[in-house]
C-alpha cells in the first residue's frame, strides 16, 4: 500500500505531439491518498485507461513522473512496482484449473504452498466460485472469467495499489452489484489504494471515496460524489453526473443577476465582469415548474421514470429538464419555470465561477 | 402448413452429381476396378480378386517405402513445427518489417514444387552447387547421388526450408489474434516469458498448429515431386517415398494392378491418420471444456 504521486505526467501516443491536442493525457499533478478508493470517471476515450496503465507501468509516459511513496518509479517496470490490475475484458489462462489461476501470481512471487491454498480458498469464498475450483477454466461463462479476473486481481494482499479497469462492463446487473459490494468491503478490510476506472456514474460514486472526473484528456473535478453533484466545476462533470444531466443556458451575468434572453434570474451571490462564453448550470432537481413566476417554458414531453417525472421542455431554444415529483400534477398553465438561487452554478468558458456573497437577498 | 412436394428439384442437385463423379467417384472406381484385375497389355484383363492386396501387404518393398515415409514425415514435423512457432514468436508484431517479414517468408510457399527440386538439386551438385561445393572445400564429404545420409539431409533440409514458412505464417496469425490484454495481466502477474509461451501464446495457437501439423503431415506423406527431382528416389531406394515407389510401380513398370492396390492402401493409410489425430485433438479440446 502506498501514496502514488503523479507529478508533471503527461503522455501521447504520438512520437513527436506538437500542440496540446496531441496528448491523450494532459498534464496532470496528483496525489492518490495511501488507502482511499478512486473512481476514475469520464466517457471512453478520455485518457481514463492511459492513466491507469501508466500508473502499473504497461505505458511509459511521455513526460513526468510517477512516484510510490515518494520513491521515482517512472522507470521501473510493471513487476518490480507491485501492482494489481484488472481489465475490461476477463483473461484468464484456459488451460489452468481456475485454483491455478487464482494462484498464478502468488506462486510466480513463490510464495509458500500453505499460503497459496488458503489465501485461494479465501478469494475463491469471496467470488462465490469455491465449487469450480478444480475444472479448467476453459469454457466458463464471461462472468465467471471475470470473477476469476478479479480473484487474480485481489489474491496478492502485499500490492502497492489495485487497479480496476471497468471491470463489471461484461458482468450481469445483478452480480455487479455483489462484486462491488465485495470490493468495497475488501478495500475497508485490507485498506488498499484502489482505482477504479469507468463511464457508468452510479458505479463510480457507490465505490469511491473520492470520484476523478476526466474529460478530454485532463482532469475536471476531484471530489466527493456530493461536490460533484452540488458544485461541478466544469460543464462536463455537470452534464455527465446526474440523469438527467445539468442544464446549461448562456447567460448574461450583471452582479448578483443573470439575464436569460432578458428575463432576469437572481443568483444570490455577486459576479465580476466575466468574458468568453458565459453560461449558467442548474440541476433539474433544483428546477420549480410554475405558473407565474420565471423563465418561459414549452412543455414538450413528460417521462415517469417510477420515482419522479422527467419534464423535457424548450426554453428560449434550449432543452431544459426538470424534476417533478411523483404524482405531482402538470398542469397546462404550467408554463414558467423558476431556478433555486443557491443551486445555480456560472460558468465562463465551461469552468465554474466562484460569486461574493452580496449580503442582501435577491 | 402443406409442403409443396416437387420432386423435379432433385435436377437442381444433378450438376454437383455430375461434376463430383467426373472428378471423384468415376476415377476412384478405376482404380478399384484396376486393384482387383490382372492385364497383360492390349486392353486384356483378368479377374485377380485381392490378390495385389494380399501380395502387397506381404510385400517388403512396400513396408519399406511405409517406413521411409513415416519416418520422413515424423522427423519434417519434428524440425517444422517448432522452428515455425519459433520464427512466428520472433517475427516484428506490426509495421513495415511486419509486412517485409510476411512477404519474405510467402516466397518458399510460391516456387513450384519441381522448380524447389531443381533449386536444391544444383544448389547441392558439388561440381557447380554452391552449397555441395562450400562443403566441399570445407571438407565434409557430401555428395547426395551417393551417400544415403547426404541424400536424406538433402531431403529434408529441402522441405524444411520450403513449408516452415507455412507453419510459421500459422502460428504468426494465431498470436496475432491474443488480446494484448492478455500480455498485460501476465506482466501483472509477474508471469516469466516462459510461463507466456506455455499459458497464452501455446493454448492460443492450439487451433491453428493442429491445421498446420495436418496440412504438414498429408503433404509430406504425399510429397513426390522434389526429391524425384534431386534424389530420383536414390541412392537405391534410400530416399524412395510411398508415391515415388507407386509411380514407379504404375507406369515403370507399367504393373496396373498391383499399383492400383498400392494407391488404395495409400489413401486409406493417410485417411486413418488424419482422422485418427484430428478426433484425438478435438476430444483433448472436448475434455478441457467439461
Amino acid at each position: 500500500m502506498a501514496k502514488i504521486t503523479l507529478d508533471n505526467l503527461a503522455h501521447s501516443y504520438m512520437p513527436n505531439p506538437r500542440g496540446e491536442e496531441d496528448y491523450a493525457l494532459k498534464e496532470l499533478n496528483h496525489d492518490w491518498v495511501d488507502g482511499e478508493a478512486y473512481a476514475l470517471l469520464g466517457a471512453s476515450g478520455c485518457g481514463k485507461s492511459t492513466l491507469l496503465n501508466i500508473i502499473s507501468g504497461l505505458l511509459q509516459p511521455s513526460q513526468g513522473r510517477i512516484l510510490f511513496d515518494d520513491v521515482d518509479v517512472t522507470a521501473q517496470p510493471t513487476a518490480a512496482r507491485n501492482i494489481a490490475q484488472v481489465f475490461q475484458f476477463p483473461v484468464v489462462y484456459d488451460t489452468m484449473t481456475v485454483r491455478d489461476n487464482l494462484a498464478f501470481p502468488l506462486r510466480n512471487r513463490g510464495a509458500d504452498a500453505d499460503y497459496v491454498a488458503r489465501r485461494v480458498q479465501q478469494i475463491a469464498a469471496m467470488i462465490g466460485m469455491e465449487a469450480e475450483l478444480n475444472r479448467k477454466a476453459r469454457g466458463l461463462t464471461a462472468d465467471a472469467k471475470q470473477k476469476i479476473s478479479l480473484g487474480r486481481g485481489m489474491v496478492r494482499e502485499d500490492v502497492n495499489a489495485l487497479l480496476f479497469d471497468e471491470p463489471l462492463t461484461v458482468i450481469d446487473p445483478h452480480m455487479k452489484w455483489e462484486l462491488r459490494t465485495q470490493l468495497k468491503s475488501l478495500h475497508n478490510q485490507f485498506g488498499h489504494t484502489m482505482i477504479y476506472v469507468t463511464h457508468d456514474q452510479t458505479e463510480a460514486l457507490t465505490f469511491a471515496d473520492k470520484v476523478v472526473v476526466m474529460h478530454d484528456g485532463r482532469v475536471v473535478q476531484i471530489g466527493t460524489p456530493e461536490e460533484l453533484f452540488e458544485t461541478p466545476q466544469h460543464t462536463f462533470v455537470g452534464y455527465f453526473i446526474g440523469s438527467p444531466g445539468m442544464n446549461v443556458m448562456p447567460a448574461r451575468i450583471e452582479g448578483d443577476q443573470a439575464y436569460v434572453n432578458g428575463t432576469s434570474l437572481p443568483l444570490g451571490r455577486g459576479y465580476g465582469p466575466l468574458s468568453g462564453k458565459v453560461e449558467i448550470g442548474i440541476r433539474p432537481e433544483y428546477a420549480r415548474l410554475s405558473d407565474s413566476e420565471g423563465l418561459p417554458v414549452n412543455i414538450r414531453r413528460v417521462e415517469d421514470v417510477g420515482r419522479h417525472q422527467i419534464v423535457r421542455a424548450d426554453c428560449f431554444g434550449h432543452d431544459l429538464n426538470i424534476i417533478v415529483d411523483e404524482g405531482a400534477g402538470i398542469g397546462a398553465d404550467m408554463t414558467r419555470v423558476s431556478f433555486d438561487p443557491a443551486r445555480i452554478n456560472v460558468y465562463a468558458d465551461d469552468w465554474r465561477v466562484e460569486g461574493q456573497a452580496t449580503g442582501r437577498a435577491a | 402448413m402443406n409442403k409443396t412436394i416437387n420432386q423435379k428439384a432433385w435436377f437442381l442437385v444433378l450438376p454437383v452429381l455430375v461434376l463430383v463423379a467426373f472428378s471423384a467417384v468415376i476415377p476412384l472406381m478405376t482404380v478399384v476396378n484396376y486393384s482387383v484385375q490382372d492385364t497383360f497389355g492390349g486392353n486384356q484383363f483378368f479377374w485377380a480378386g485381392l490378390e495385389w492386396f494380399d501380395e502387397l501387404l506381404h510385400s517388403e518393398r512396400m513396408w519399406d517405402a511405409l517406413g521411409r515415409q513415416l519416418a520422413f514425415s515424423a522427423i519434417i514435423l519434428a524440425i517444422e513445427v517448432p522452428l515455425g512457432i519459433f520464427v512466428a514468436l520472433n517475427m516484428p508484431k506490426k509495421g513495415f518489417w511486419a509486412s517485409l517479414c510476411l512477404v519474405l517468408m510467402s516466397l518458399p510457399l510460391l516456387i513450384p514444387w519441381n522448380v524447389v527440386g531443381t533449386i536444391w538439386q544444383i544448389f547441392g551438385r558439388v561440381d557447380i552447387g554452391l552449397l555441395g561445393h562450400t562443403l566441399d572445400k570445407l571438407g565434409i564429404s557430401y555428395n547426395y547421388t551417393q551417400d544415403f545420409l547426404a541424400a536424406w539431409a538433402t531431403v529434408i533440409v529441402m522441405d524444411v526450408w520450403h513449408w516452415t514458412s507455412l507453419v510459421a505464417l500459422l502460428a504468426y496469425a494465431g498470436l496475432q489474434s491474443i488480446p494484448d490484454a492478455y500480455y498485460q495481466a501476465a506482466k501483472i502477474d509477474q508471469a516469466s516469458r516462459w510461463k507466456v509461451f506455455r499459458y497464452i501464446e501455446l493454448p492460443k495457437m492450439q487451433g491453428v498448429l493442429m491445421i498446420a501439423i495436418l496440412l504438414r503431415f498429408m503433404d509430406s506423406f504425399m510429397i513426390y515431386t522434389e526429391p524425384f527431382v534431386v534424389t530420383g528416389g536414390g541412392p537405391g531406394n534410400a530416399t524412395t517415398f510411398l508415391s515415388i515407389d507407386l509411380v514407379k510401380m504404375a507406369l515403370g513398370q507399367f504393373d496396373l494392378g498391383p499399383a492400383a492396390a498400392f494407391s488404395l492402401m495409400y489413401f486409406l493409410v493417410i485417411l486413418l491418420i488424419s482422422w485418427v489425430f484430428y478426433t484425438v485433438m478435438t476430444n483433448l479440446d472436448k475434455r478441457d471444456g467439461l
